[in-house]
């Protein structure tokens, strides 16, 4: 039997979630309580086949996914000029003769159990110092899984662009894992 | 003709948004023959992905 208060529960759980892809609080507060309530209304049409938690999550989703399409508008108007050549970005990782600047490690296990607890940590972190529409385009991709020409679509991009974003957000994302791990050594 | 690992990365970060052409596939097998640091990035592209699906499922 879904109580409110079961769903109330976890709502800590789904600000986290929200907060990290969305980036600002009122509109992380505002998807969270939407999905709160449309949860409530719809309690009886959980079938209880997965936890509440996914149940709330998948709703939230689509929260979301409605907001950022919302917001596109508002990022738009922003330029590109925050935004490193893409020379300048490779220099950050790459020497001049193409080859990587650090040695890339394995990561075994031990990381593996390690990303997926710290992700939302280091994501929220990591994203902050992305362009906007970067970290948008990451969120729409990695963790809501839509399809290239969506994304386009939705974040009014041409697929080279959507590319190029994409690749920052993943080398950023893996460094910051990086640093966050040898920060935490060092600690 | 022989990639560098700045071209490597590009690849192997669009291989996960579309298919590569054959041309690029042979590219970059052959450069990651040769390159344990585009191996392991790849590798930890790969699990990124996996991690970011499942907690963006909510698992």
């Amino acid at each position: 039997m879904l109580t409110p208060e079961l769903i109330e529960a976890e709502r800590p759980y789904l600000m986290r979630y929200a907060l990290a892809q969305l980036r600002d609080k009122g509109a992380a507060d505002e998807a969270v309580q939407e999905t709160l309530l449309a949860a409530l209304e719809s309690a009886t049409s959980f079938s209880g086949k997965s936890s509440v938690r996914t149940w709330l999550t998948s709703i939230l989703r689509f929260k979301l996914i409605d907001t950022i399409r919302r917001e596109r508008k508002v990022v738009l108007v922003e330029s590109f000029e925050d935004e490193a050549s893409d020379d300048e970005f490779a220099d950050l990782f790459f020497a001049p003769d193409g080859h990587w600047r650090e040695p890339v490690r394995a990561w075994g296990g031990p990381e593996a159990t390690l990303i997926a607890r710290e992700f939302w940590d280091v994501f929220e972190r990591c994203s902050q110092a992305m362009p906007r529409r970067t970290a948008m385009a990451f969120v729409l991709r990695e963790l809501q899984g839509m399809e290239i020409a969506e994304i386009c679509k939705a974040l009014e991009i041409t697929a080279t662009n959507c590319s190029v974003m994409l690749y920052r957000a993943r080398m950023s994302l893996r460094e910051c894992f990086e640093i966050s791990w040898l920060g935490g050594a060092k600690a | 003709m022989m990639i560098k690992c700045k071209e490597a990365s590009w690849l192997i970060s669009a291989s996960l948004d579309r298919p590569l052409t054959l041309a690029e596939q042979v590219r970059l097998s052959m450069h990651l023959l040769m390159c344990g640091n585009c191996k392991n990035f790849s590798q930890q592209m790969a699990q990124l992905r996996a991690i970011a699906r499942q907690v963006g499922n909510g698992e």
